[in-house]
């Protein structure tokens, strides 16, 4: 997906990898946001991000100036340093990692809905709060001559 | 069948690493931010495997309001984006290099 020049292909992959990332919650038995990745993030995401592609009228990114594949290089070594550095504070940590337990009760709909309006009430009306504050800002930014 | 912990983190930094890679080596602003749902997807699939290992709900409410806040952060840097293409005509971050002018 990062390796393609052309954004619209990095888009169609980024879809592909978000219905893999479903599988792979269906996986881990949280069910209901299996069903919530694809309608937000397969559904409603991507169909901004395409929609914004189409109306820049992306292209394919240009080809790099020579100067800039040091930089290029440079990045690239950084993220396998970061990516090993993690690896090895994993590998290097306690060992208090083991299977999780068979029964898993916390998959469902019911006890998300139960915790979600219960325990953290408060988050989830601030969360609506930043959707609202995002639809403002949004149709404010949009808007030709503020 | 039972996914043990280690190979969801292990997943996790993959998706992670690869997001900060196209961070790092693209230079379209909307691929950018492509490359940062990445990220935020990566963390959503840690947090739900530790609501797995935990046997608790709390780490699926945690990635509900990152779903959330995905979803406005979208909606903003994406009007951001339009925005600096009408005045600029690029959306090329590395000729974007002023704040104002």
């Amino acid at each position: 997906m990062v390796l393609n020049r052309n954004a619209v292909y990095s888009a169609i992959s980024l879809v592909l990898c978000f219905f893999s990332l479903a599988v792979m919650y269906l996986l881990l038995e949280a069910y209901i946001l299996a069903v919530l990745e694809i309608f937000i993030y397969a559904g409603a995401i991507m169909v901004l991000f395409l929609f914004a592609i189409m109306l820049l009228n992306l292209g394919r990114e240009e080809a790099l100036p020579n100067l800039r594949y040091l930089q290029r290089a440079l990045s690239i070594f950084l993220v396998v340093i970061f990516f090993f550095g993690i690896l090895l504070i994993m590998a290097s940590g306690p060992d208090v990692l083991h299977q999780p337990s068979e029964k898993f009760s916390a998959g469902g709909i019911y006890s998300l809905g139960e915790s979600l309006f219960s325990k953290y009430l408060l988050p989830f009306e601030v969360a609506s709060l930043l959707l609202l504050v995002a639809l403002i800002g949004t149709v404010y930014l949009a808007k030709r001559k503020i | 069948m039972v996914v043990p912990l280690e190979h969801v983190i292990a997943m996790s930094m993959i998706i992670f690493s690869i997001g900060v890679l196209g961070v790092l080596i693209r230079r379209n602003a909307i691929t950018i931010f492509m490359s940062i749902e990445l990220m935020l997807n990566a963390v959503n699939l840690a947090l739900v495997g530790f609501s797995r290992y935990y046997n608790s709900v709390d780490g699926q409410v945690f990635v509900f309001l990152v779903m959330t806040l995905a979803a406005a952060e979208v909606a903003v840097g994406l009007a951001i984006i339009i925005a600096l293409y009408r005045n600029r005509q690029t959306v090329n971050i590395d000729e974007i290099n002023l704040m104002k002018y």
